[in-house]
């Protein structure tokens, strides 16, 4: 299954054939009060050295939040994305849960986006399927609903499949659906990557949607984060997942992506690879 | 063993996490005949202090945390009811859940560990809590104070619709309100109308004795230096995990 997603001069192609996708997550006031503050007084020169950034470090999307207590979301969403889709051609992840949030930066936005996110709760599937039925976007679904998050894998596959089934019901296709199959922190539940990959498994092989997560929610809380992400994420590869809401920046995690993309056979040839490593002989010997 | 072996062994099994030797101990102090009361003071609260320090300083992580607070309630299910019987009751009750549309616990389950070590009985009602449930909650235990945690920006609001549920049902002044988690402010939980902002698991502790009037009474002593042990707890564990 391929989703497509669009800039207005770039398309991005996430499937299980393709190489992973790494959507930046920098752009996010939650936990960076400094970055929400100078957003909220209309300073968006961080959003602009956050996206350049992320693009150099190889993130082909960008996730874009602006949640901010007080602040004027639909506003500051709404020039967040503009300022971002100035400075790069990466389509983007609008991330809000605030209907006019999204439905400013929807009407904002130039391409086909992502929205992220929706949840498997029928109050928030019947607010947001239509505004992505409405935009023509792509929505991630998180496999929880109202009964919270489970710790069954069997479960959150069958929320996931609530949210394809009431997706189509609008009117909106499967490929543009990406589940997140909820990555929570192992250092509060040493149980929970394995749930979470055994969820990545049964919807990969039930549903075929693409699969997305928020990958440095599982090294939170432990020392030396990036190599418990890179190993995540490398797993979950091999488990159905094709794109991550993660630190593109950080040359741990997009190692472990790149080179699991040579190894699984999505980076063929290894074109990406050696590119990659020629550019970084060319900026060694330029000093 | 000697009483001073029981409680150097409750301390140092506590910092450790070993909740099986922990209970044992416990045990083994009550036929030796140890009061509940030293064992609780003398080795149980000093040890969640030291892992506060720990943590605070970066020795430990959240995993040995909550190991160690899982090894102390091992030892505080057996000592609690004794505790009750010799009068040593509860600071009071706190209502604890995250807000509806939010799933993120960790924040406040370290502050109920908190509350707990200062001496409340403490009611979780788990995450996405909807505003019925507090209320029905608030009903059955009326409990002194309700406390509602957002780990979004998006799910901030349902504090204000928490409150207005509150007044609607005639409960607002039988309770405070205390709010937290990583994006709200002070000011915030003002605009709301909360009657506190606690930013850390410890500050809810200290916010929660403050209400009931209890700000260094007894079991105030031990137990405000084990919740001031933990002060940076909560800012190293909330500013990140909203990478979702």
């Amino acid at each position: 299954m391929e989703t497509i997603l669009q800039s207005k001069t770039k398309t991005i192609v996430i499937s299980p054939e393709h190489p992973f996708v790494m959507i930046g997550e920098r752009i996010n006031p939650t936990g960076r009060k400094k970055l929400g503050a100078e957003m909220a007084a209309g300073d968006f020169s961080r959003v602009r050295r956050d996206a350049e950034t992320q693009v150099a470090a190889g993130a082909q999307m960008l996730d874009v939040n602006a949640g901010f207590p007080m602040g004027d979301e639909p506003t500051m969403l709404v020039t967040a994305i503009k300022t971002v889709q100035q400075v790069t051609d990466a389509p983007l992840s609008i991330d809000s849960s605030v209907v006019e949030a999204l439905e400013a930066a929807l009407a904002a936005y130039e391409g086909k986006p992502l929205v992220n996110s929706v949840t498997g709760e029928d109050e928030r599937l019947e607010k947001i399927l239509p505004l992505i039925k409405k935009y023509n976007a792509a929505v991630i679904g998180m496999a929880n609903d109202e009964t919270g998050i489970s710790m069954d894998p069997e479960i959150r596959a069958a929320i996931a499949e609530k949210i394809v089934r009431r997706a189509q019901d609008h009117g909106i296709p499967p490929a543009d659906i990406i589940i997140d199959p909820l990555a929570l922190t192992v250092a509060a539940d040493p149980t929970a990557a394995r749930v979470t990959l055994q969820t990545m498994r049964i919807i990969h092989e039930h549903l075929g949607v693409n699969m997305s997560c928020g990958a440095g929610n599982i090294s939170f809380g432990l020392p030396e984060r990036p190599p418990i992400t890179a190993a995540f994420l490398t797993m979950a590869m091999t488990h159905g997942l094709t794109c991550a809401i993660t630190d593109a920046t950080n040359e741990m995690i997009r190692y472990a992506v790149r080179a699991s993309d040579v190894l699984l056979g999505h980076d063929e040839y290894a074109v990406n690879w050696i590119s990659e490593f020629r550019q970084k002989k060319a900026e060694g010997s330029k000093q | 063993m000697t009483h001073e072996e029981i409680l150097k062994g409750l301390y140092d099994n506590t910092i450790i996490g070993k909740a099986a030797e922990v209970k044992t101990l416990t045990q083994q102090g009550l036929d030796a005949k140890l009061e509940p009361v030293d064992m609780l003071y003398k080795a149980l609260l000093p040890a969640l202090q030291e892992v506060g320090k720990r943590f605070e300083v970066g020795d430990f992580f959240v995993p040995e945390m909550l190991m160690s607070a899982k090894a102390m309630q091992t030892a505080l299910v057996i000592l609690r009811p004794l505790l009750a019987a010799k009068g040593e009751k509860t600071l009071g009750k706190v209502v604890m859940g995250t807000v509806k549309g939010d799933v993120h616990d960790i924040g406040k389950n370290l502050c109920n560990i908190m509350l707990e070590g200062a001496g409340f009985e403490v009611f979780d009602l788990g995450v996405n809590t909807p505003p019925e449930k507090f209320i029905a909650a608030v009903q059955q235990h009326q409990p002194d104070i309700v406390g509602f945690s957002a780990f979004l920006t998006t799910t901030m609001p349902m504090f204000k619709v928490n409150i207005e549920a509150l007044k609607k049902a005639g409960l607002r002044d039988k309770v405070k309100v205390m709010v937290g988690g990583a994006p709200v402010t002070a000011a915030y939980a003002e605009i709301v109308g909360a009657d506190a902002y606690c930013p850390d698991a410890s500050s809810t502790a200290r916010k929660a004795k403050e209400f009931v009037g209890a700000a260094g009474a007894v079991p105030g002593g031990a137990l405000a230096d084990a919740v001031g042990a933990v002060e940076q707890m909560m800012s190293v564990v909330e500013p990140e995990s909203s990478k979702q």
